[in-house]
């Protein structure tokens, strides 16, 4: 395959992936989207492995590695749990990052193609920049799988004097990288480089420790980011416009859903980078002197069958608990059942509800729950007034009321879901222990709630059982 | 000078209603109008004089008396002959009319010189929903219609397991689901009976089913809305289909109550004699269209018959024999429209013909019959559900929460052109040819990625990550061109197995990523349906 079909291969795999991210903005082309996306990428490793750059010799070793790989990949993808969904983007992050660091390494000491004066200075520093982002991408994405799995607390670790720490960290990167430019040979660069690759290490690392559980969704988005701008600065540094491209339309786009969440959050984009909470630990303390006081109402299964029964519209609104008990499908049969009887169920989604953004939505949609029933925060808190019964299924931070009313709650000013304007809201929760953001919730001590203490799937199912007879 | 409303006694046998409660007479006083009332009108409805004068009506002694001193007349019926002879000439009547169906009384009415409001001319239109008479009235048939059917039915409506044996819950089956038949259904699944509903207008079946009946469907395909909410008459393959439906019903049921009208027209007869005879002795029939033919071929209008063992309820009076409840609902049904007809709240009524509610009303204005109104401009059902369907969907789209076409502040605007204008500038100053290239698409395919993203729906937030991550392992294009490039000159102190090495593990890595990121977004994907 000549030089100039491979570029054309390659102007036709990036249209591919623009029309697989545009079809992806609506559930009606999604799977076009995803099917857009395969024939790209397909396209583009053939025409790579078939082209002008790589000589027969390699082909035993690429069918080989792309074997092996895919086949992990493929497996771990049926494997997957949905409720897993997260993790295993998470994880999925830090392989392109450490695929990054390691093209940038390889071709650092690759001495095949020589160049001089600013072409030299360029393409080094354009190996320095692959390899941080690369490695900052890998380090996160493993904190962010760890948290996101449970392995790693969820609550943010807040060094102190971390901003000084990411400011000293960025200091050196940058001195390192002075010393890597002078660098008359590759032993000599070889020193800085491995520096720099450590301090980015440790800087992802402490970027995600530092961020809390609430903020996951818009983390694992950035990290999606990070890879993109990987892969972008991986093609400056092997001058390939395909990987240029590719990496930057999922950088850009990576970086505008993260600022999307922000915005739906209320939250600053660069707070949330910065990481921890808000301005500091300052608010934390705050809201622990202001416990909300009263007293809960306990309700059982079958009087929470007896009240979505003789309720004329319910809203249901899934939080991260919903995933961890695999709940999603008896929430589908209590919603059928329901819809049978006439009730009008709707479900609320905040955006940020569960570990991912959209999280919710998968969820549902693998319980088959069609998707016409189902509404963005927007839509619908105008309608929690004149809805009967408000069921709360594993949420917390996004019902909270004191978002809306208490100024000095770390997340006041965040939209969330006014479940508390309905007749009654029900909120099933294993525990009174309060949410990710470690925030009380004064929506579990008002008048017209009731809490239904337990796991959640355990306690849906009876009342399944309950709503049947 | 504040006009008088004068409320006469109801003269028609039976009739029990009054036209006007004291509750409203207050109102109407505050709307800057005279009430008289004459003496002993409420009575039949709970309603004494002295509660009238309570509420700051004058009670006239006579109906001579008090159509002499009134400028405005509310009636529940028609009046008679007599009755329109001693209206003062020139004055307002509301009440019930009929226009079609009483063609000499229109005569007379118009020969007095008067103007006529007609309750059953109401259009059926949203904003005159609170003066829609034909409507509270019909509800209250609806409700006393289960109750009398209830009354002369010999079991329980509700099933019931006793320790004397079990009751069967009743049947009943509902003809025509308009307000009457919506009220009926209500009331007997409240009383605990397993309710069915039919009706030629398919789109009532979710009102049907939200207030806990069953639709029976007639197996036939016609649409059989007519304008302004009502039914229409319909072809004769789907009155045949009907029948049927209809028959099948019968055999089943214990209890069938009717109320298929069609404005106009006399009441279609879907209940046949075989049908009755095919009924469980006992049974009972309650037809609401009895005063226009009824819609059973053996009811009697306004009376209870029994044949083949079945009761036949044909009473006409229905929401008379609720008069109470009646009257109130009615009265709020004139006091709305009298504030429509005098917006100045001074006591004098405009029967302004440029708004359509008054003019769909207006049957005789001063002596000058002006029925039939033009047709009302829109019909309360969609003709076709798909031009409802169309604007939600762009309400939606629009209604998008992030805001995307909201402008940024114009400060951070200057910023950021500020640092990008520095940025490029740099660039341009200091990269060589052959970079600029490469920055140009860069720069581009930023922008598209942000284009592309913008709109994207909440809902499909995860996918979308999933597939920019698998996509994001193009880099394996920067793996396979290191796998084994060729080579060329200075190859001499080149670390071949290194290279090799590294290449292949990111080459494997990225595999994963690549494989695992499409599968998995499939996965996600075919699970989002609707």
């Amino acid at each position: 395959m000549s030089a100039n079909i491979a570029t054309m291969a390659y102007i036709a795999a990036t249209i591919l992936f623009i029309l697989s991210l545009g079809g992806l903005s609506n559930p009606e082309t999604s799977r076009r989207g995803n099917l857009y996306g395969i024939v790209g990428m397909t396209i583009a490793v053939l025409a790579t492995a078939l082209g002008p750059r790589v000589t027969a010799a390699g082909i035993p070793w690429i069918v080989g590695s792309l074997v092996v790989g895919g086949s992990v990949g493929l497996y771990a993808a049926r494997k997957v749990q949905m409720t897993q969904m997260p993790e295993l983007v998470a994880i999925m992050h830090s392989l392109v990052g450490l695929a990054a660091c390691l093209v940038g390494y390889a071709s650092y000491v690759d001495t095949s193609i020589a160049f001089a004066g600013a072409e030299k200075t360029i393409h080094e520093v354009e190996i320095y920049i692959g390899i941080l982002i690369g490695a900052v991408t890998f380090s996160g994405s493993v904190i962010a799988f760890g948290k996101l799995s449970g392995k790693i607390g969820g609550k943010p670790l807040l060094l102190p004097a971390r901003h000084w720490l990411n400011l000293a960290g960025l200091l050196m990167v940058i001195w390192f990288g002075a010393k890597f430019l002078q660098a008359h040979d590759i032993q000599a660069g070889m020193m800085p480089l491995m520096v720099m690759t450590v301090i980015a290490l440790l800087f992802g690392i402490h970027m995600v420790m530092a961020i809390g559980g609430a903020d996951m969704p818009v983390v694992v988005s950035m990290l999606n980011s990070y890879s993109g701008w990987a892969a972008a600065a991986t093609g400056f540094m092997l001058s390939n416009d395909l990987l240029i491209v590719t990496g930057a339309l999922v950088g850009s786009s990576g970086a505008i859903l993260s600022y999307i969440m922000c915005r739906a959050m209320n939250r600053n984009f660069i707070s949330v980078i910065a990481g921890g909470f808000g301005t500091g630990g300052g608010a934390a303390p705050a809201a622990a002197g202001e416990q909300p006081a009263g007293e809960v109402t306990a309700i059982s299964a079958a009087e929470t069958a007896e009240l979505l029964r003789d309720s004329k519209s319910v809203i249901i609104v899934p939080g991260y608990g919903m995933a961890v008990a695999q709940a999603q499908h008896t929430v589908y049969e209590i919603t059928k059942l329901l819809r049978e009887k006439g009730v009008n169920v709707r479900f609320g989604i905040h955006p940020v509800a569960g570990r991912m953004p959209g999280h919710m939505n998968v969820l549902l949609a693998e319980a088959k729950v069609p998707y016409d029933i189902v509404f963005e925060m927007d839509e619908l808190n105008d309608d929690f007034p004149d809805t009967d019964v408000s069921m709360v299924i594993g949420a917390n931070d996004i019902v909270n009321p004191a978002a809306e009313d208490d100024p000095t709650s770390p997340i006041a000013g965040m939209p969330v879901l006014q479940v508390w304007k309905a007749k009654t809201s029900i909120v099933m929760k294993r525990s009174m222990a309060s949410g990710y953001a470690g925030v009380d919730n004064p929506l579990f001590y008002k008048e017209n709630n009731r809490m239904l203490f337990g796991d959640a799937k355990k306690m849906l199912d009876e009342v399944l059982v309950a709503l049947k007879s | 000078m504040p006009m008088t409303i004068g409320v006469p006694r109801e003269i028609f046998a039976g009739e029990k209603r009054v036209a006007t409660v004291p509750e409203v007479v207050e109102k109407l006083v505050k709307l800057g109008f005279g009430v008289c009332v004459e003496t002993g009108a409420g009575a039949a409805a709970n309603f004494g004089d002295d509660a009238y004068q309570a509420a700051g009506a004058r009670v006239a002694g006579s109906a001579a008396e008090l159509m002499a001193a009134s400028d405005i007349i509310f009636k529940v019926r028609a009046p008679t002959a007599e009755e329109i002879a001693l209206m003062k000439p020139g004055s307002a009547l509301v009440s019930f009319i009929w226009p079609a169906q009483n063609p000499e009384l229109m005569q007379q009415l118009a020969g007095g010189r008067l103007t006529v409001l007609a309750m059953d001319s109401v259009p059926r239109i949203s904003r005159a929903q609170k003066m829609d008479a034909l409507s509270s009235m019909a509800n209250i048939a609806g409700y006393r219609a289960v109750i009398e059917a209830a009354h002369h039915f010999g079991r329980f409506f509700t099933g019931q397991i006793t320790a004397a044996g079990k009751v069967p819950p009743a049947k009943v089956f509902v003809i025509g689901a308009g307000v009457a038949g919506l009220a009926a259904l209500g009331t007997a699944v409240g009383l605990g009976a397993i309710v069915r509903a039919n009706d030629t207008r398919p789109e009532v079946a979710d009102q049907v089913k939200s207030m806990g009946a069953e639709f029976v469907p007639v197996d036939y395909q016609e649409e059989g809305s007519g304008v302004g909410g009502y039914a229409k008459v319909m072809s004769e393959g789907f009155q045949k289909a009907q029948l049927e439906t209809f028959a099948k019903q019968a055999k089943d049921v214990d209890i069938i109550i009717t109320t298929a009208l069609i404005p106009g027209k006399p009441a279609p007869k879907l209940i046949t004699a075989e049908m009755v005879r095919s009924m469980r002795p006992g049974s009972v029939i309650v037809d609401l269209a009895a005063e226009q033919g009824g819609n059973c071929e053996l009811t009697v209008p306004g009376e209870v018959v029994v044949r083949e063992g079945v009761t036949i309820i044909g009473y006409t009076d229905l929401p008379s024999r609720l008069a109470k409840q009646a009257s109130t609902l009615y009265s709020n049904n004139l006091l709305r429209l009298t504030e429509e007809l005098c917006k100045t709240k001074d006591g004098v009524i405009n029967v302004n013909f440029d708004d359509e509610v008054i003019r769909g009303t207006t049957v005789i204005k001063e002596g000058v019959v002006t029925w039939p109104p033009p047709p009302p401009r829109l019909s309360a059902a969609p003709p076709q559900a798909k031009p409802a369907a169309a604007p939600a969907v762009a309400a939606k789209k629009s209604g998008h929460g992030h805001g995307a076409g909201e402008p940024a502040s114009g400060k951070s605007v200057v910023i950021l052109f500020g640092v990008s204008a520095l940025l490029f500038w740099l660039v341009g100053a200091f990269a060589p040819a052959s970079f600029l290239a490469h920055f140009t698409v860069f720069v581009l395919a930023c922008f598209i990625g942000y284009m592309v993203i913008w709109n994207v729906t909440p809902a499909l937030h995860t996918p979308l990550m999933s597939v920019t991550n698998a996509i994001s392992s193009i880099i394996a294009v920067g793996a396979l061109i290191q796998v084994a490039p060729p080579l060329s000159g200075a190859t001499e102190g080149r670390p071949d197995t290194l290279i090799l090495g590294l290449a292949v593990a990111a080459l494997t890595l990225t595999a994963v990523n690549m494989f695992g990121g499409f599968a998995v977004t499939r996965r996600m994907l075919a699970m989002f349906r609707k």
